[in-house]
Formats: structure tokens, C-alpha cells, sequence
């Protein structure tokens, strides 16, 4: 461990991070903070490299350059697994489920997991207490206990993303990394869903990407532009809105949008 | 609907279960003549249902399963031949030593596409199979490891010449094996097999530690492996190259195909069908027996397992399901 952070409120940060494949640069030496708390947004337009810096930050994807430190440890080599056990827990801007499986089936299995008894082998699935128990809650609150039997591949387009995020906040983190949460999810549950990751714990810091400004305006309290793979900017909602580099490049109608 | 409830479902016990059990352990006395093949068909299912953790529960393609499957038979013979003859203590030995290169094994198998993991799983098998054909001095090489003498299973029952002894002490293996199994596929370390078979990358994304519990899932499957080839070469008090052949890992994967992958019953169903065809075709046409194998493979493939079992959709009308 090396003592660079550059202030205890920080609890991850990505510094000077470069990701080339071949050579096409998708990540240009980002330095990013994720403040302790936060409702952080990154925007960008398509092929900003929004999804390739989660896939970094969470250890999908090995970085050429640079490092990553979480509540003050690096953990630039570490696997993505350990990551995790270190609280910090992503979602997919693709669904990335079990498919053979039911939503409970899937929520006793994570809920297992992050409680320690993933290597059980004599106890049954949901026979440890607590876990069922969890698993309605969870259930419950994403709207997946009329599905919760059903295999995941039978399951309509919203309820498999219901379930995508159900998944990420039964490992209960610290660190939340959303990547187009709520893209295709039912009009209706969007602002709800949102609503119940703004509900988490103060303490819970959640780096959000979105497509869909009025939600990003809404959720976030900083906002950071990545274009080309590399950061235009960052601010507050206000300044945001008002950079006229910003404008011209992102949010200027009728100007040029970069497609990388 | 209470979820507990619903979880412990899974894993609870179908009234055909037992059923199924006491009818297997019925048929040697039965048919005491058929002995022979039940000790076979109870052998082959206990393989079956080993690669079933690896290729059903975990998702991992082996081409190479006999591997873990000879170096049970081989252990189990030369332990009878040269230490002691007592059968539980020679399987006890057989699990032991496959246990230890499935462990060694499954680092071959962590990374890797389903067409590496075929390659990677056959070399093993060719290696394990051509070291037992160079060590002559131990294995007897090419003739087989002959003059095998088992002692009687628990001090009591002798291994006589109708294969009674051999049929019941192979299907009480099978049984212990399963239910392990069966214990096993329904915990949440077989959920966590499941996970890493369904989606990778998610797995790892919930913390599961996905090379170390395909290792775990490996290892398990071949010490199941190693006590269905010490069972068969106790009951048959022989051991030859043929145990590490590649039809025989060919032959279990096709009777995971007839049975069914990712359903424990699928290995025991596929080995009765598998084991009971081969016997009559080849009791028909002692020539040409592996043509009409082929061919039923072949239609059960086309048409699917699912409409094979119900012929009465076969006229019907879009009767696909």
C-alpha cells in the first residue's frame, strides 16, 4: 500500500488510467475520484469509454497504464472477485444473469455468497437463517415476487433488469458502480428505481452512467464528461449544464456528437 | 408463496425417487442372472453422473474423464495385488489418488474455451494412458494388471462368479456417491458451480472465486470417477489399458447426451438406456451393433429426448414441445 490518496473522504480512485487494445486507445490516462457518499454521474456520448472504465475499475479489464486505489489500498491487480468482497459491486449495462436459474434461486445464491457461505456443501440453498428472509425483501422491494419461481430466461425484458440491479444491491456495497441502470426498464418503476438507489445509506457511494439526462440532473450531485476516452470535465449539475464545452460536444443538438 | 419453502423444494425428495432406488436394488435378486450388467450399469452410471458435476452442474467439456476413471481402476488393482485385499480400504485408497490428480488437473481446465478444455482434457487421457502402457513393471503394460484376488466386501460377503456381491456392493457405491452429489448440486457451493456455468462473468461480479470452485467441482467429480473404475476393477479383479481408452470417455459423454446434462438422474437413466441397448443390439447383430447405436443416437439428437419419450406427439400436429 502506497499512502497517495490525496484525502481520506476519497474511496476509490482511478489515477492516470490508460487501456489500449491493439492501437486503439479506449481509456486515456483518466483520473477519476469517487467521493465517500457520493451520487457521482459519468456521462458521455456513445463510445466515450464509460463501460470500458467500469470494466477496469472492477477488474474485467486489466489496465495498460495507472492504477486503482479503494479506501486507501491498491487494488490495481487484485481479481475481480476480491474486489467485490471489498464491498465495491457493479451492474450491467447488458444483463448478465443466471439464466437456468430463478430470481430467488439467484437472490439465495448471492445473499449466500456475501454472507460467507458460498463454499457450503452439506447445507441446503436458503436453509441457513436469514436468507430467505432477505430474499423477500429483496423480492419485494424490486417487484419480482410473482416471478420469483420462474427461470430467469423465461422472464420478461424488465423483470431481468429488475432483477439485474436486485443482484448488485443484495451484495449490499459500498461502493455501487451502475452502468445504464435503468435503460429498459418499465416507465413507470424507472424514477423508483432510481429513487431506491439515491435511498441507499449516506455512506454508500454510488458512480452512476446514464444516458438519460433528466435522471442524471436529477440523481447526481457531481457530474464528470468523458469524451474520446478521456475526461472533458467535471462539476456540479449546474456547471454542467452551463459548460459550453459540454454543450458543443454532448448535449448541443444540431452540433456534432463525436461517435468513437 | 413463503420463499424458504420454495428454495427447500428443490432438493426435496420426489415420491420416485425411492422408488427407483429399491427397484435397482431389488433387480439382482430378481434377476440374478442379469447381475453381470446391473454391476455394469451401476459402474457406468456412477461415471456418468461424475461428469455430469463437471459437464452439467459446472459447464467444463471433458474429453478426458477416463483419466480419473483408470487411475481408480489401476490404484484399486495394484492396492488388492500388492498391500491388501480388503475392498473398502482399497477404494478408500483408489478416491485418494484420483482425488489428487483431479486436483492437479483442474488447473487445466480454469481458463480456456470449451475446444481448449476438449484438447487439454483428451492429452491427459492419451498421457495417463501411455504412462500406464510404459510402466510394465507395475501396470503389466499392453496384457493388463492380472491375478487380481479381492478379498470379501466387509470381511462377509465374497465376490462370487454371478456378479451378485459385485452388482449390490457397485449400486450401494453409486447410492453413497449420489447422494453426495445430490447434497451437493442443492448447497450453495452447487449454486455457486451453477453460477459460474450459466455466467461467468456475473459470478465473479457477486465475489464467487470462479477458478477455485471449478477446481472444487473437478476434484470432487474426479474422486467419483475414481471410485467408479476402482469398482470395476474389483468387481472384475482385472485392470487394463482399456480403462483409460477414449471411448470411454467418448461413451460417458453420450450417455450424458441420451440421459440428459444438469440433472443427476440424467447420468443413471442414460447409463440404463446406454447399457441396455448396447447389450441387445449386440446380442442381435454381434457385428454391426454399433451401427444401430449410431443411428439411435443420431435420431435421439434430431428429434430431442423430450419428443423421443411421448411418441404419441409424433403425428400431432406442430406436436413439437
Amino acid at each position: 500500500m502506497t499512502p497517495t490518496v490525496t484525502s481520506t473522504d476519497v474511496v476509490l480512485s482511478a489515477q492516470g488510467l490508460v487501456k489500449r487494445f491493439g492501437g486503439i486507445t479506449a481509456t486515456g490516462n483518466v483520473t477519476l475520484n469517487l467521493a465517500k457518499g457520493a451520487r457521482h454521474a459519468l456521462i458521455g456520448p456513445n463510445g466515450a469509454g464509460k463501460t470500458t472504465l467500469i470494466n477496469l475499475l472492477t477488474g474485467v479489464l486489466a489496465p495498460s497504464e495507472g492504477r486503482i486505489v479503494l479506501n486507501g489500498e491498491d487494488i490495481t491487480r487484485i481479481a475481480p472477485h476480491q474486489r467485490v468482497r471489498r464491498g465495491m459491486v457493479r451492474t450491467f449495462q447488458i444483463n448478465q444473469l443466471f439464466n437456468s436459474m430463478t430470481p430467488l434461486e439467484t437472490l439465495a445464491l448471492v445473499v449466500s455468497q456475501h454472507r460467507g457461505l458460498g463454499a457450503g456443501w452439506w447445507q441446503r440453498l436458503g436453509a441457513k437463517p436469514g436468507i430467505a428472509e432477505r430474499c423477500s425483501e429483496l423480492l419485494e422491494q424490486f417487484h419480482l415476487t410473482d416471478v420469483m419461481a420462474q427461470r430467469t430466461e423465461h422472464l420478461a425484458y424488465g423483470k431481468r433488469r429488475l432483477l439485474e440491479i436486485a443482484i448488485a444491491l443484495a451484495c449490499e456495497p459500498r461502493v455501487l458502480l451502475l452502468d445504464e441502470p435503468v435503460a429498459g426498464v418499465p416507465p413507470g418503476q424507472r424514477e423508483e428505481l432510481l429513487q431506491t438507489v439515491a435511498n441507499l445509506p449516506s455512506d454508500v457511494s454510488v458512480l452512476l452512467i446514464e444516458h438519460d439526462m433528466d435522471l442524471v440532473f436529477e440523481f447526481a450531485t457531481w457530474i464528470t464528461v468523458l469524451v474520446n476516452g478521456t475526461v472533458l470535465t467535471e462539476g456540479t449539475p449546474d456547471a454542467i449544464a452551463n459548460d459550453p464545452q459540454v454543450k458543443a460536444v454532448y448535449l448541443g443538438h444540431g452540433e456534432e456528437i463525436t461517435h468513437g | 408463496m413463503n420463499t424458504q419453502t420454495t428454495l427447500l423444494q428443490a432438493s426435496r425428495w420426489k415420491p420416485w425417487e425411492p422408488v427407483l432406488w429399491l427397484l435397482a436394488f431389488a433387480a439382482p435378486l430378481v434377476l440374478p442372472s442379469h447381475a453381470l450388467i446391473i454391476n455394469e450399469i451401476a459402474i457406468v452410471a456412477l461415471f456418468a453422473v461424475s461428469l455430469d458435476l463437471v459437464l452439467g452442474y459446472t459447464g467444463i467439456v471433458s474429453l478426458g474423464h477416463a483419466a480419473f476413471f483408470g487411475m481408480g481402476a489401476y490404484t484399486a488393482a495394484l492396492f488388492a495385488k500388492h498391500i491388501h485385499p480388503d475392498p473398502l480400504v482399497g477404494m478408500a485408497v483408489a478416491v485418494g489418488t484420483a482425488t489428487v490428480l483431479g486436483a492437479l488437473c483442474s488447473f487445466t481446465v480454469m481458463r480456456g474455451t470449451d475446444l481448449t478444455r476438449l484438447m487439454v482434457t483428451l492429452g491427459i487421457g492419451l498421457i495417463l494412458m501411455e504412462l500406464a502402457n510404459k510402466l510394465d513393471w507395475l501396470t503389466g503394460g499392453a496384457d493388463g494388471l492380472q491375478g487380481v484376488m479381492m478379498g470379501p466386501v466387509l470381511g462377509q460377503f465374497e465376490f462370487d462368479l454371478y456378479g451378485r456381491t459385485a452388482a449390490f456392493y457397485s449400486l450401494t457405491v453409486l447410492l453413497l456417491c449420489f447422494l453426495l452429489a445430490r447434497r451437493l448440486v442443492h448447497s450453495p457451493l452447487g449454486g455457486t458451480l451453477k453460477a459460474i456455468r450459466d455466467n461467468r462473468l456475473r459470478a465473479s461480479a457477486i465475489g464467487i472465486p470462479v477458478t477455485a470452485r471449478i477446481a472444487v467441482g473437478y476434484t470432487v467429480a474426479a474422486a467419483m470417477a475414481g471410485a467408479a473404475g476402482a469398482l470395476l476393477a474389483q468387481t472384475t479383479g482385472f485392470a487394463s489399458l482399456d480403462v483409460f481408452e477414449f471411448h470411454r470417455s467418448a461413451d460417458v459423454m453420450l450417455i450424458l447426451v441420451v440421459g440428459g446434462t444438469g440433472w443427476l438422474y440424467g447420468g443413471v437413466m442414460g447409463a440404463i438406456v446406454f447399457k441396455l441397448l448396447q447389450d441387445m443390439l449386440s446380442a442381435i447383430t454381434p457385428q454391426y451393433w454399433t451401427f444401430w447405436l449410431g443411428l439411435f443416437l443420431v435420431v435421439l439428437v434430431m428429434v430431442g429426448r423430450e419428443r423421443l419419450m411421448r411418441p404419441w406427439t409424433w403425428f400431432s400436429k406442430g406436436g413439437a414441445r
